[in-house]
């Protein structure tokens, strides 16, 4: 039910409290350059970057410094003037070491960018542009790291008649997405433009939560004189609202079928933070060598929306936000529902970093579990309309097999069962663990099928 | 020892709603209270003292066999419901032994032996009133009139009586229920008295108006489904109306049907049980209906005069199955 309200969203979800008012006011400020880069060559889905650099090599900002592996794989530039210190093994987020390309700054450069030129898009064939995407580095900017070009290049057998620009950012404490269509909505309505001559979509939706008046505002004045193929979308504010799927039904009240793509129903879905970024490549030449991050939560003495270039260590981010109120904090990669607990303030920001959060004890909740009393609260927030419940008495049971039979790889891990749940049996949690296990039980049997043969 | 850390590890989601099982369960016995209060206030202390035992019943058998952390299992509240519940649905003039047996029983055998909290098929007060009305037939269908506040401090009939004697009924002045007039005398009664509770009947059966309001705020808080007891108190509604437009001397109208007997108590805090009703929103549904149409029949021409214990326990059962047959359609497979 969408509740009481028009308002457009999707059935089922929950509602987190936000947290955003310690960061939707504040203006995007600069981070500024530090002494040490670190970039991992996978940041993104798929391959990795080769370098392009040796060690001791100089470099500019902006440079390339590794190029794509492949087509689902991006290429890597340089954040600072600098010099290559190292390629070697770094920590990154997931805790797995990754080949990296180290740098350390030029402390006496002045830091202008040496832009590329990509050329006018307006003369360019798709292919071109598709290349051209993907020379920029250009990921999708809302979590995921998916390259943004694989999504851009529509196959021949498909074709979008709408495109949806995604700026719910449904989890709590985040707000890069909305300063950017704040501060930045020119870029973001030419990058729609700019991606709309190749994709001939009929219409385009900016689809926003309502708790963001202000870009809604500002977005509805640039197009005023432009409403016949743009449309911003008011939504009611729910999580996990800015998941794909769920974004289709709320703008289109459609669904897009188990399995498939966004695409498969003629709708292509991108966040709003990397067109405007497509747009910044086009126009001056910038690669994706910075983006904004919210660095947020109880931990943090001065929260803020920063423009963090690529690479910055979490640890310098954090100085400069002015440390850590306690010893005793829980760092977060993105938002609280799906974000990534961190070990070490010793990572690197890279391409996929929305948010950083930084909580306190008591906002992480430890309560004790009890029994399922099969209230179905899980059931009514689950927004595949899956069961939970008898999902997370089989993950106890292991009974994978039966789980699969109940949809559970239709789960795409929004956490909302976890959060009504008032046992706090850890339902997404062993979904997750029961997924991986599926999956590796299928690798395996194709692997023997194989052998057989 | 050196203060040594606990390092926890989880993953997301790191935010969590407020309500937890044990507040969900605390909340139903606020609501709970205004009852028990009213039915002091009908028929007297012994009243008060059917609800004590039957608790002290319960938590007395949930601590005793529960396993593990003893006292996190009485935390949660659940056994504190069951216990008021089971006295609810009690007579006022009930020997108290008995009412204590009746908790043991309900939470030994309707809750424990099933593995626990969340495990029951049935509503474990329900199980505890249907082994009382089989061991003690006679003394839980003597009913007591309403005294209306005149017995705050006196025992009712029979309360005081001692384990396994048979005590005489001295000056309980009984009278029946209205359900057993309707069946056996053909006489409906007063339904103004029904719905405010000036009747004769179990404790939290007299009060149907009370407990409606008590219903519907907690539809509103969101602890209990709203479509069972909408699909049960409308099923009742049509399918008694159909009998009682066809003969209205010998088959009662909608109204008295819903105010009297069990029903209001049975539709609100049994059949809406979380853990012994569908998950499912359609096999809520099913159940609903299931419940009203065996209530309706059971009183109109079962041998009893009352049947919300019996439907909501056979529909109990069938839970499980219901569950099975009506899983719902997943996101993308339209």
């Amino acid at each position: 039910m969408s509740g009481f309200s028009n308002i457009a969203t999707f059935k089922h979800g929950v509602h987190p409290e936000e947290f955003k008012s310690f960061t939707d006011k504040l203006a995007i400020e600069r981070m500024p350059f530090v002494e040490d880069y670190i970039l991992p060559l996978g940041q993104h889905i798929g391959a990795p970057s080769v370098p392009l650099v040796k060690k001791g090599q100089s470099v500019k900002r902006g440079q390339m410094i590794a190029n794509a592996g492949g087509f689902v794989s991006v290429a890597l530039h340089s954040p600072v003037d600098g010099k290559v210190q190292a390629i070697e093994l770094a920590e990154t987020l997931t805790g797995k070491m990754v080949q990296s390309i180290k740098i350390k700054t030029d402390p006496y450069s002045s830091q202008l960018l040496s832009s590329s030129n990509p050329g006018d898009y307006r003369n360019m064939e798709l292919d071109e542009f598709i290349k051209s995407v993907q020379s920029s580095g250009l990921v999708g900017l809302g979590g995921a790291a998916f390259p943004a070009h694989v999504k851009f290049k529509i196959p021949e057998d498909k074709s979008c008649k709408i495109m949806i620009l995604n700026g719910c950012e449904c989890e709590p404490f985040l707000t890069s997405d909305h300063r950017v269509m704040a501060e930045y909505p020119e870029d973001l309505i030419n990058g729609a433009k700019i991606l709309n001559h190749f994709v001939k979509a009929e219409k385009i939706y900016i689809g926003i939560e309502s708790n963001k008046p202000d870009a809604i505002a500002i977005l509805n004045k640039k197009l005023e004189n432009e409403s016949d193929w743009i449309e911003v979308v008011p939504l009611e504010v729910k999580y996990p609202q800015g998941a794909e799927k769920m974004l289709v039904t709320a703008i289109l009240n459609k669904e897009v079928p188990s399995g498939k793509l966004p695409l498969d129903v003629e709708v292509l879905v991108s966040n709003v933070s990397s067109i405007a970024a497509l747009s910044q490549w086009f126009e001056t030449g910038k690669p994706l060598i910075e983006r904004v991050v919210t660095i947020t939560g109880n931990a943090i003495k001065r929260p803020a929306n920063m423009m963090v270039p690529i690479g910055t260590s979490m640890r310098e981010v954090v100085n400069y936000c002015g440390g850590l109120n306690t010893e005793n904090y829980r760092m977060l990669l993105g938002g609280p529902m799906m974000g990534m607990v961190q070990r070490t303030l010793d990572i690197p920001i890279v391409k996929g970093t929305s948010g950083l959060l930084l909580l306190t004890e008591d906002n992480v909740s430890t309560m004790d579990e009890y029994s399922c009393i099969r209230c179905g609260r899980c059931v009514e927030a689950c927004p595949m309309f899956l069961n939970p419940s008898v999902l997370g008495m089989q993950a106890k049971k292991g009974l994978w097999e039966d789980m699969k039979d109940n949809y559970v790889m239709d789960c795409f891990e929004c956490g909302s069962c976890s959060f009504v749940c008032p046992s706090h049996i850890p339902l997404v949690q062993s979904f997750r663990v029961a997924k991986g296990i599926l999956r590796e039980q299928k690798a395996k049997k194709a692997l023997n099928n194989k052998g057989n043969e | 020892m050196s203060k040594q850390r606990k390092a926890i590890i989880s993953t997301s989601p790191f935010l969590h709603d407020k309500a937890t099982t044990p507040t969900i369960m605390m909340e139903v016995v606020y609501t709970l209270i205004p009852l028990v209060a009213l039915s002091y206030y009908f028929f007297g202390l012994g009243a008060l003292l059917v609800v004590v035992a039957s608790i002290l019943g319960c938590m007395v058998t949930e601590y005793v066999f529960s396993s593990g952390e003893k006292w996190k299992k009485l935390k949660d509240g659940s056994a504190l419901i069951t216990g008021i519940l089971l006295g609810l649905c009690l007579p006022p003039g009930f020997p108290l032994w008995m009412a204590f047996l009746g908790g043991i029983v309900s939470i030994g055998m309707g809750k424990l032996i099933w593995g626990g909290l969340g495990q029951n098929v049935f509503n474990p007060a329900l199980v505890g009133r249907a082994f009382l009305q089989a061991a003690f037939p006679a003394a839980i269908t003597t009913w007591n009139a309403p005294t209306f506040g005149s017995g705050w401090f006196s025992l009712n009939g029979t309360n005081a009586a001692l384990p396994f004697l048979q005590a005489e009924n001295v000056d309980a002045m009984t009278s029946a229920t209205p359900l057993s007039k309707m069946k056996f005398d053909h006489d409906f009664g007063s339904a103004t008295d029904q719905a405010l509770g000036i009747i004769s009947g179990s404790l939290g059966e007299t009060a149907g108006v009370l407990i409606l309001l008590l219903g519907i705020y907690m539809i509103w808080r969101k602890i209990i489904h709203w479509r069972i007891p909408v699909a049960i108190l409308s099923t009742v509604i049509l399918f008694s109306g159909l009998f009682w437009l066809i003969n209205p001397t010998i088959y009662p109208d909608p109204i008295f049907m819903l105010f009297t007997g069990g029903l209001m108590l049975g539709t609100m805090y049994m059949a809406t049980d979380l853990v012994t009703s569908p998950i499912t929103p359609k096999g809520q549904w099913i159940y609903g209906v299931g419940i009203a149409i065996l209530v309706v029949t059971i009183r109109l021409w079962g041998g009893l005069p009352e049947g919300v214990m019996y439907a909501i326990l056979i529909m109990n059962a069938v839970t499980p199955l219901v569950n099975k047959f009506t899983k719902i359609k997943p996101y993308g497979y339209k």
